[in-house]
């Protein structure tokens, strides 16, 4: 017991992404600088309380009411440095908002208290996340209950998760290994238990891992989102006849569409759930109000599948009336 | 001029004085006497900080060891409720300003009382009704949503007493905006002749900031507390997206509030320093005007942050890059202070008195603490930071660490002022002693663990964050040793202390010159009449000019 | 230093001046800057439930379209009048106490009671109908002309912030009557006001109106914006 507290004794995380060694610079330079300042403070204090130290109790020691030159030396100086924080600390915050073209996208719902993971090629996990290294992973995640925040420490890597939105967390995991998740957002009784595992694999290793049988998911998201797409009937209104009572779901994702009253939206992952889950907030311009909403009728993960199929509908056409 | 004798002679009989001319219960509770309302808050205050204390004890009790083993989640999660719950609203934002605010305004405007004494008894009242809602609610076991109350978890799912909770907030805010429109009022129009705006002591421009706050800020805390108690009690979708609400729009109404209220605790904190640290050097406020318009400038800017708290909840990008750039700038009327005190002691004439010894414990921590907030404002650290133990070693550095710190240094310095007694030293500097050093064993730990990952609010943990747990709760043992010293030195101090003149410390200001220790009633004979600069120590001619 | 020990300073006078002033004067300025600041926490009090207001109108303007037509425009416009004549009689009200006439002081008191009386009633058969045709957040059951159109938890959320901001408006509406009925008009009877001390009449005259131009942006917020889009 009395090792316990000295076993795997870090000061300092371990590094397993791009944008870690980004994050820890910065960190560095912040803390080099402050240790600077605490030191120097800490110095003249000691110094101050030495070489003042009242000795003569009559002596009344000369006023100094200011001193222009000094006040700007000292606010300049803090000004540049606080400065430089901010303006650093801005592009590593751009760099960690702006995921790389080709990231391949995984699913993520957050409930109290796991984590629901989704692959696109099908596999689900709970509270693990395989990932291949040197790729760069965007995370798509939802809530379907209250606000989480998925936080991997080796990745530097943290955003909340907000029921009623998507966020999006991208990361490129650079060294193999396992690293803790963790929820960094309180969400009630199981919250410092709602934590797992990331598993970073090699590319081979990882393929290998999608290919072997899980917890008896057959379908990829796309073919679940397929039949729900057809359980709905969403086809009724949505098919590519193009009878004009909904608009074209083919090829849509990606594209730039216009609303009633001007206002142009690019069709991402949160424009679909929208549409599907409060269709009547923004209407596509030349078509009536009638798509009734599923909200309450469909889980976090199914929106996710119909996403995922509705990704896929392109030039072949879908067949009225399911298959 | 020497300023070593008191101003007023030792009389042979005791004179009535604002603690002994009127006896009873009722000549407490029915008050309108700024002195005793002063003294309620802190009797009331000192035992709310005790229970936020209990509650700490059990948090570090349990974070003892990586296992969940003292207490069960349930209890954990309301153990650090109740903690901050009862810290921040009903001891933190009262503190200094309710307490020595209360005591010192009129003393040194020069005043009889505040502008609105009936008001200001009905703050305290304020105050009480809400503690005891509060207490209610913790004594019906409590509730587990954070101090910070997030929805949609504390609308829709958190069990437990939180309407109640947040009443008892809620009343208590109005105490906090009823003493700040007093003070405001105060300061504007009850100066004494020749108490120009820039001969007020720095306390009262740090009580003027402080008092603007807490009237603009408060009523927004109100509304939204209110919004969140209907949405639980009546459904409706507020911030539920479930009901078509947005979690983060009470994130934004909250920390509209939230942020400016931790100007509320380091301003006071701040002007009490200029008191005591002018004092023991015997010598002006270098940079006195920097000084006053430092603390009108964090209390406006303190107004324009409140999304850094927010940066990854999925507030826009160019929301967060204003936010941050805001918030670092604060940190320049911030050093610019600890620097003009540091200058302040330079060349002086230094005792080591025990609220010096705060004063310069204030001055390493704040110095610690507001450095870690830069840590927090830039983007691309919080990124890795937030929702850490990181964050809570930087807000107990300025909130502990450096306000009541503050506090202590001012409780020591005016307790011969407020009681006509002095507490005995040693007892009192190695309780100052034990506070830092115990504090910094606390904290320091923290920020080394939070960078490590261990998140906040966690009840269990991984076996490698053990070590910096346990170095904190041995730090944890000391500093509560160090709060406890101060409840029996000065208790002791109340009832067999060395009795002291007007001035035992040979400070300048009115409250030390021109009224007893304690005071009368009406605090001074007549009205003063102010004919000099303030900390004017040393004559006027003697000043070196840069 | 030195100390002021005439009279005007030791604060030994007459009871109109408390204790802790010096003289009249600085009484009055100083009620007057404390009120001021009281409701300026009054705007803010009220700014929240506005951006509340605003941010939801924003996400849901169908639902605005809807509650907004169930309120009643005429009850709206009727204590929009009562109440402007309300301030009116406050008004008048003030400038008969620095003219130290008595009758006329109390009178327009009893006329602002009246009136101010006459708004809560309206509010109170307002408040039965919406209740009558549950329209009330808790429990509420939407049966109008945009029944298929809109979400009916939206248009909960529209009457939420109605009974909300009404709700607190009348709130302080209440408050001020109890204030004229249990201090200012029997302390104005007993003659307790003057030219020389009439700083409690013009205080709550400013609190009166202030109430009063709250109520001037409510009813056009709720009552009005939403209808013109209904047709």
């Amino acid at each position: 017991m009395w090792e316990q507290p000295f076993k795997d004794l870090d000061f300092f995380p371990e590094a397993a992404s791009t944008i870690a060694w980004e994050i820890d610079a910065l960190y560095l330079f912040a803390v080099a600088m402050s240790v600077f300042f605490t030191i120097l403070i800490f110095a003249v204090m000691i110094f101050i309380s030495l070489k003042f130290k009242r000795r003569d109790e009559d002596f009344v020691p000369k006023p100094v009411h200011g001193s222009v030159p000094l006040e700007i030396l000292w606010s300049v100086i803090p000004f540049i440095i606080t400065q430089v924080l901010f303006g650093w600390g801005a592009y590593v915050f751009f760099k960690y908002s702006q995921p790389p073209v080709d990231a391949m996208d995984i699913h993520v719902v957050g409930k109290q208290w796991m984590w629901k993971i989704q692959h696109p090629e099908g596999k689900r996990e709970i509270n693990e996340l395989h990932v291949p290294v040197d790729q760069p992973v965007r995370l798509i995640m939802s809530s379907e209950d209250v606000l989480h925040s998925f936080f991997v420490p080796a990745f530097r890597v943290k955003r909340d998760v907000v029921p009623g939105r998507y966020q999006k967390l991208w990361f490129e995991a650079d060294k193999v290994g396992e690293y803790h998740l963790f929820c960094a957002e309180y969400c009630g009784n199981e919250h410092s238990k709602m934590i797992g595992t990331v598993y970073v694999m090699t590319a081979s290793e990882y393929d290998e891992w999608l290919r072997t049988p899980g917890n008896g998911e057959e379908e990829t998201p796309a073919q679940a989102g397929e039949r729900l797409f057809s359980e709905l009937r969403c086809e009724s209104c949505h098919s590519a006849a193009g009878v004009g009572r909904a608009p074209s779901l083919a090829n849509i994702y990606g594209t730039v569409v216009t609303m009633e009253g001007g206002e142009r939206s690019r069709v991402d992952e949160a424009y679909l759930r929208e549409s599907i889950l409060d269709p009547k907030r923004h209407i596509v311009a030349g078509f009536e109000s009638t798509m009734p909403t599923f909200q309450g009728q469909i889980t976090e993960e199914q929106v996710f599948e119909l996403i995922a199929y509705i990704r896929t509908i392109g030039a072949e056409p879908v067949v009225s009336g399911g298959e | 001029m020497s300023t070593a004798s008191p101003a007023i002679p030792q009389q042979e009989r005791p004179k009535p004085n604002y603690l002994n001319h009127a006896h009873g219960f009722a000549s407490w509770l029915l008050t309108i006497d700024h002195k005793r309302i002063g003294l309620l808050y802190i009797a009331v205050i000192s035992l709310m900080f005790a229970i936020g204390g209990v509650y700490a004890g059990l948090i570090r009790l349990e974070l003892l060891t990586p296992e969940g083993d003292l207490l069960s989640t349930e209890t954990y999660n309301r153990a650090f409720t109740g903690h901050g719950v009862v810290m921040t609203f009903f001891v933190l934002v009262p503190l200094i300003p309710a307490t020595l605010g209360n005591f010192l305004l009129p003393l040194m405007l020069g005043a009889r009382d505040v502008a609105f004494p009936r008001l200001n008894l009905l703050s305290w009242y304020c105050y009480i009704v809400g503690v005891g809602i509060a207490a209610t609610a913790l004594l019906l076991g409590g509730l587990d949503t954070g101090w910070t109350f997030y929805a949609p978890y504390s609308s829709t799912y958190a069990n437990g007493s939180v309407v109640l909770a947040l009443m008892g907030a809620f009343v208590a805010g109005f105490s906090s905006i009823l003493t700040g429109l007093n003070f405001v009022v105060t300061i504007h129009k009850m100066r004494a002749p020749g108490l120009t705006w820039f001969r007020l002591p720095l306390f009262v421009w740090a009580i003027y900031a402080t008092s603007l706050i807490q009237v603009l800020a408060t009523p927004v805390v109100a509304i939204t507390l209110t919004l969140l108690m209907l949405e639980r009690v009546l459904g409706v979708g507020i911030f539920d997206p479930a009901l078509g609400g947005d979690p983060i729009l009470f994130q934004h109404m909250f920390w509209f509030y939230s942020h400016p209220v931790v100007y509320i605790m380091i301003l006071p904190a701040m002007g009490v320093m200029s008191e005591v640290i002018s004092c023991f050097s015997r010598k002006a406020v270098f940079g006195y005007k920097v000084i006053a318009y430092s603390s009108m400038a964090i209390a406006i800017l303190g107004f324009l942050v409140w999304g850094h708290h927010m940066f990854l909840s999925g507030q826009s990008t160019y929301a967060g890059l204003l936010f941050s750039f805001l918030t670092v700038l604060i940190a320049v009327p911030s050093a610019v202070k600890i620097f003009n005190w540091l200058a302040t002691m330079w060349g002086g004439s230094i005792e080591m008195t025990t609220p010096m010894l705060y004063a310069m414990g204030f001055i390493g921590v704040f110095t610690i603490g507001g450095l870690t907030g830069l840590f927090l404002s830039t983007m691309g650290i919080d990124i890795h930071v937030h929702d850490t133990y990181f964050v809570v070693s930087h807000f107990h550095y300025v909130m502990v660490g450096s306000a009541i710190m503050g506090y202590l240094a001012g409780l020591h310095f005016w307790w011969p002022k407020m009681f006509g007694v002095m507490y005995n030293q040693v007892a009192a500097r190695t309780a100052a002693v034990l506070i830092f050093l115990g504090f910094n064993f606390t904290f320091f730990p923290q920020f080394i663990v939070g960078y490590l990952g261990m998140p906040r609010r966690y009840h269990h943990y991984p076996p490698e964050f053990q070590f910096f747990n346990i170095a904190s709760t041995m730090g944890a043992t000391v500093l509560a040793l160090g709060y406890l010293l101060p409840l029996f030195y000065l208790t002791y101090s109340l009832i067999n202390g060395k009795k002291v003149g007007a001035n035992p410390w040979g400070a300048k200001g009115l409250e030390w010159e021109m009224a007893d220790s304690p005071p009368d009633p009406e605090n001074f004979e007549g009205t003063p009449v102010v004919t000099e600069e303030v900390y004017a120590y040393a004559k006027e001619e003697e000043a070196v000019v840069h | 230093m030195s100390t002021d020990h005439s009279a005007a300073a030791d604060g030994h006078h007459d009871s109109l001046v408390s204790h802790q002033f010096n003289d009249a004067a600085q009484q009055k300025e100083a009620a007057t800057l404390g009120m001021w600041a009281f409701l300026i926490t009054e705007i803010l009090f009220f700014g929240g439930l506005i951006l509340a207001y605003t941010i939801f109108r924003n996400k849901f303007p169908m639902a605005w379209v809807a509650g907004g037509n169930e309120l009643s425009w005429q009850w709206g416009a009727a204590n929009t009048a009562i109440l402007i004549i309300s301030s009116l009689t406050m008004a008048l009200a003030v400038h008969y106490a620095q003219l130290s006439q008595k009758k006329k002081l109390v009178w327009f008191l009893l006329a602002t009671l009246f009136f101010g009386s006459c708004f809560l009633g309206v509010k109170y058969i307002e408040y039965s109908e919406k209740f009558e045709h549950h329209l009330v957040p808790g429990s509420f059951e939407y049966h109008g002309e945009y029944a298929g159109q809109v979400n009916p938890k939206q248009i909960e959320m529209f009457f939420f912030l109605y009974f909300a901001m009404t709700g607190v408006h009348a709130a302080h509406m209440i408050v001020g009557a109890g204030i004229l009925v249990v201090w200012l008009i029997p302390a104005a009877r007993r003659g307790a006001f003057s030219s020389e001390y009439y700083a409690p009449i013009e205080m709550f005259g400013l609190y009166w109106h202030f109430v009063d131009i709250v109520w001037i942006f409510l009813y056009p917020l709720l009552y009005l914006i939403g209808r013109h889009l209904g047709q």
